[in-house]
């Protein structure tokens, strides 16, 4: 039986988890928001991962046949897909009872409430179709993973077409309703969900077209030529494989914790390590001539210095404040009443830099407010606004001993494109062309994949799970 | 200074806390006494002159570092800072103010007397040039005496150095004593305190030469900070000094014999994980909290700079008896922060090769420019020259705001977890070689 390892990163901001297999193979991620309870935080990521696993042991074992017959890689994308989307629903459920319950406790008045209430219905019974489409035909799974800002979105959306005297109200509700929503573990029945999923997946298909020219035709590798006959059949030969994942005992042989909260993990203190050290390691795994390391994360910014190794040879870190890292950034969308993921794409649009002088959490609103009078534009402001927290960022790697040959760029900042720019620029202006930088899409799971792997090499410690003869998973 | 455990009570202890407390009481009756109250400092202090004329001494340092670890720096600075002091002003100098504010009641809770002499013998921090300038106005009465000490900035001591602070001594720190206490100098009795110094130094340079032995039976800078406190302060010179130097010695000797490792405010450590070399001074606030970090996994200190920023006695100098005032000179000159850059870190290579210590770290202090000018080229020449890794956190002396637990505790954790791993490494290197 194939043995798996668990590393949990739980971060101020976001709790990634991985599964990594013997060969320190990814095979499982999971992420999800971290606000108040960070032990929730990490059940949840690491079911996502586990869920995630599943269907990764699922491709691996169909690999021979995925070659010969494409369409299975589509349909099993699909499923999961769907297989996120009966998870989301649950949870929009979840959410749909609080939002109720609030809106009963705080309106006192029993129009106002009931009119508040037929508001809400409202408001879910427009974007309810509206997600389940885009978890279906756009990916919306793969494209963000984080159940609040999904729905807030949505949310936000149907508030704003209602009465502007409405909005104060609905947002408290809003406010009040979410997180005891988002900090429930719920428990799913794998098997149970996946079969939902193929059930749907048969109403999504019935939409496709009947074979017309060539239904035997095995190139069906873009979608567009996928054809309905193809899945009907797809769902029934994969139909065993699939309840053979589900039923799949999923043993975690040992995992590490890491990151801000790791104190709070119920993990053995042998199974705790510095996200310092799992940063430096998951990335040096990945590109394994990495030297220098920045991990930017959301309360911290890291340079590390690694050896051949991966190991840590020397680092910097912030002080307490949190000036320059992902905190700032989430600070300054709010200022601007847009999304974080729109932020960095805004920033590219900048024509120059405003120099910015604050980096500082608690100033860049005043300053931010200041330019905007002074006739700034936007995008040049947050261009500016970037290429300071990159250059906050250059001093601690100068601190830590410089940019050696690789470079890696770490943790969820790394996703931001301006970011990416400006670290770019300034990593050569101060260490010459020859530095080879390298960003991972899943740079944001470095922290939990190095977890993962120094769980992998110390498999003498102690496991919860592994005392009572469980299985974590 | 107060003791780290009352209930491990080794003899030392005792008598240490013996002796401040005398010294405290003496100092709460110099009214009546009689006595002459001289404020100075800890870095090159002078304090065999200063008993020479029977005065007695006070150092505000000493007292913030204190108020620090009884919780009541916090107010001082604030306190100081609503007089106009900056936030960036060293925070010793603040609560230092901050506590004559309030009364200048002192770490007995008794008030301190008023000097009647403000005697300046290091200069190596500007900062302590314009204490004294703050300190002058607030006791306008007090004659103030300035030593000018030539920084060791070609890393040696020469003879025109030396004659230069003699000059000073005859003819401008001498007289200001004189006037003050209405006393003549007497060069014998100066002679024989300094016989009682050369005792004491050799006795505290064998104890701070127990930690190569492994384990190390002290920890020498946790407690280092206490058993330095009779020889960097008010003692050096005196019998009781002595003598208290030659028990700690008698306990320390016994521990390692016994192979026992450092008493910590919570008993014995069980194992000695690392050995670590310390730069920069302790955070005073979170004393107890910051050593807990270190001890909880196995750290121990075999050496640190900070122990010696009362003169660096394990490099082989000893006041000689023979010379008073050139004596006290080269002391004044030759004290940790008076060294050049070089000379410091030849130091600390020197300590982490001779103590075989596992790793080096520093503890950066935000509000102290002095100490900490240089500490990454210090950190990036020790790294290359010893290979050992390099720590380095921020805290603050005195002004708990300055203090983040988590943030210092996950840079310790991470820097314990980095020399664990290096370890297993190297071991596996040999075992291929
Ligand atoms: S050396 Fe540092 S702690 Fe001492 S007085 Fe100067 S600034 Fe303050």
């Amino acid at each position: 039986m194939s043995k798996y390892y668990l590393g949990v990163d739980l971060g101020s901001t976001t709790s990634k988890a991985v599964i990594i297999n013997e060969a320190d193979e990814i095979i499982g991620r999971g992420i999800t928001n971290t606000r108040a309870n960070y032990s929730v935080a990490a059940d949840i990521a690491r079911d996502e991962a586990t869920y995630n696993a599943r269907f990764s042991v699922l491709k691996k074992n169909l690999e021979d046949e995925i070659k010969a017959k494409p369409e299975y890689r589509k349909y099993i994308a699909d499923l999961e897909s769907v297989f996120q989307y009966e998870q989301f629903k649950v949870k929009l459920d979840r959410l749909g009872e609080e939002l109720v319950k609030t809106c009963d406790n705080f309106f006192t008045e029993k129009t106002l409430r009931e009119t508040m209430l037929n508001h809400l219905r409202a408001i879910r019974r427009a974007f309810k179709p509206k997600i389940k489409h885009d978890y279906l035909y756009n990916d919306l799974g793969s494209r963000n993973q984080f159940f609040r800002d999904i729905v807030s979105e949505k949310y936000n959306e149907e508030v704003n077409k209602l009465d502007a005297t409405l909005f104060e109200p609905l947002m408290t509700v809003w406010d009040k309703s979410i997180s005891p929503a988002e900090n429930e573990r719920i428990k799913f029945d794998f098997k149970e969900l996946v079969h939902k999923a193929m059930d749907e997946l048969k109403e999504k298909y019935k939409n496709l077209p009947e074979s017309s020219l060539d239904n035997k035709s095995v190139h069906f590798d873009a979608e567009m030529n996928l054809l309905r006959g193809n899945f009907d059949h797809v769902s029934d030969t994969l139909r065993k494989h699939i309840d053979d994942i589900a039923e799949l005992d999923f043993e975690i042989e040992n995992m590490t914790g890491t990151g801000y909260g790791r104190a709070l993990l119920p993990f053995p203190q042998e199974c705790i390590r510095s996200e310092i050290l799992c940063h430096a390691f998951g990335a040096h795994a990945v590109f394994p001539e990495t030297r220098t390391v920045l991990d930017i994360g959301g309360q911290d910014t890291k340079a590390i210095q690694v050896d051949k190794y991966g190991l840590v040879t020397s680092f910097q870190m912030n002080d307490r404040c949190a000036a320059g890292c992902g905190r700032y950034l989430g600070y300054i969308a709010d200022e601007l009443s847009i999304s974080l993921n729109e932020l960095g794409p805004l920033a590219m649009e900048a024509q120059k830099e405003v120099n910015i002088c604050s980096t500082c959490t608690v100033f860049a609103g005043a300053e931010l407010r200041e330019l905007t009078n002074l006739g700034e534009k936007r995008a040049d402001i947050l261009g500016g606004l970037h290429k300071a927290i990159i250059m906050r960022a250059m001093s601690l790697i100068a601190r830590s001993g410089g940019v050696f040959n690789e470079f890696t760029f770490t943790g969820g900042v790394a996703r931001n494109p301006a970011v990416i720019k400006y670290l770019g620029q300034l990593v050569r202006e101060n260490y010459g062309d020859n530095i080879k930088i390298n960003i991972h899409t899943d740079s944001i799971f470095m922290g939990a994949l190095g977890g993962a792997m120094f769980a992998r090499r110390n498999i003498k410690a102690d496991l919860p799970g592994a005392k009572t003869g469980k299985a974590v998973a | 200074m107060a003791n780290p455990k009352e209930a491990v009570k080794e003899k030392s202890m005792v008598i240490q806390k013996e002796m401040l407390a005398k010294q405290f009481s003496e100092l709460s009756k110099a009214k009546e006494t009689g006595k002459k109250v001289c404020y100075t400092f800890v870095p090159g202090n002078l304090i065999e002159l200063i008993m020479a004329f029977d005065m007695l001494p006070v150092y505000p340092e000493i007292n913030a570092l204190q108020s620090g670890m009884r919780k009541k720096s916090g107010g001082y600075i604030k306190d100081a800072e609503k007089v106009g002091h900056s936030e960036d002003v060293c925070t010793y100098v603040k609560c230092d103010i901050g506590m004559f504010l309030n009364g200048n009641i002192g770490p007995t809770g008794e008030k301190l007397p008023e000097p009647d002499l403000l005697l300046l013998s290091y200069t190596g921090c500007f900062t302590f040039l314009k204490w004294f300038e703050n300190l002058n106005r607030l006791y306008p009465n007090a004659e103030v005496a300035m030593l000018h000490t030539p920084y060791q900035e070609d890393g040696k001591i020469t003879q025109e150095q030396i004659d230069y602070m003699v000059k000073q001594l005859k003819e401008e720190v001498i007289p200001k004593f004189e006037k003050v206490t209405g006393k003549k100098f007497d060069p014998a009795k100066l002679t024989g305190l300094l016989q009682n110094s050369v005792e004491a130094e050799n006795y505290w340079v064998k104890i701070l030469e127990m930690a190569k032995n492994k384990p190390s039976p002290i920890d020498a800078y946790f407690a280092g900070v206490y058993y330095m406190g009779p020889i960097n302060t008010s003692f050096r010179g005196s019998p009781e000094c002595v003598e208290y130097y030659k028990e700690l010695y008698k306990e320390v000797k016994e521990r390692a014999d016994k192979k026992l490792l450092p008493v910590t405010p919570e008993g014995e450590m069980e194992k000695e994980r690392f050995r670590l070399v310390v730069e920069g001074p302790p955070n005073w606030t979170n004393f107890r909290e910051f050593w807990k970090i270190f001890y909880d996994l196995g750290a121990v200190i075999v050496a640190s700079t900070y122990t010696k920023v009362g003169g660096v006695y394990d490099q082989g100098y000893r006041q000689d008896p023979s010379k008073p005032l050139e004596s006290i000179a080269t002391y004044c000159m030759g004290c940790y922060t008076n060294l050049n850059l070089p000379q410091r870190v030849d130091l600390i290579e020197k300590y982490v090769k001779e103590y075989k210590a596992d790793g080096f770290l520093i503890n950066s202090i935000k509000s102290c420019n002095s100490f900490s000018a240089g500490q990454l080229m210090i950190m990036r020449e020790i790294e290359q020259r010893t290979g050992v890794p390099v720590g380095f956190i921020e805290s603050d002396l005195v002004d708990p705001r300055y203090f983040s637990y988590a943030n210092i505790k996950n840079r310790l954790e991470s820097y314990f977890q980095m020399l664990e791993q290096r370890k297993i490494i190297l071991e596996q290197e040999q075992v291929q070689a």
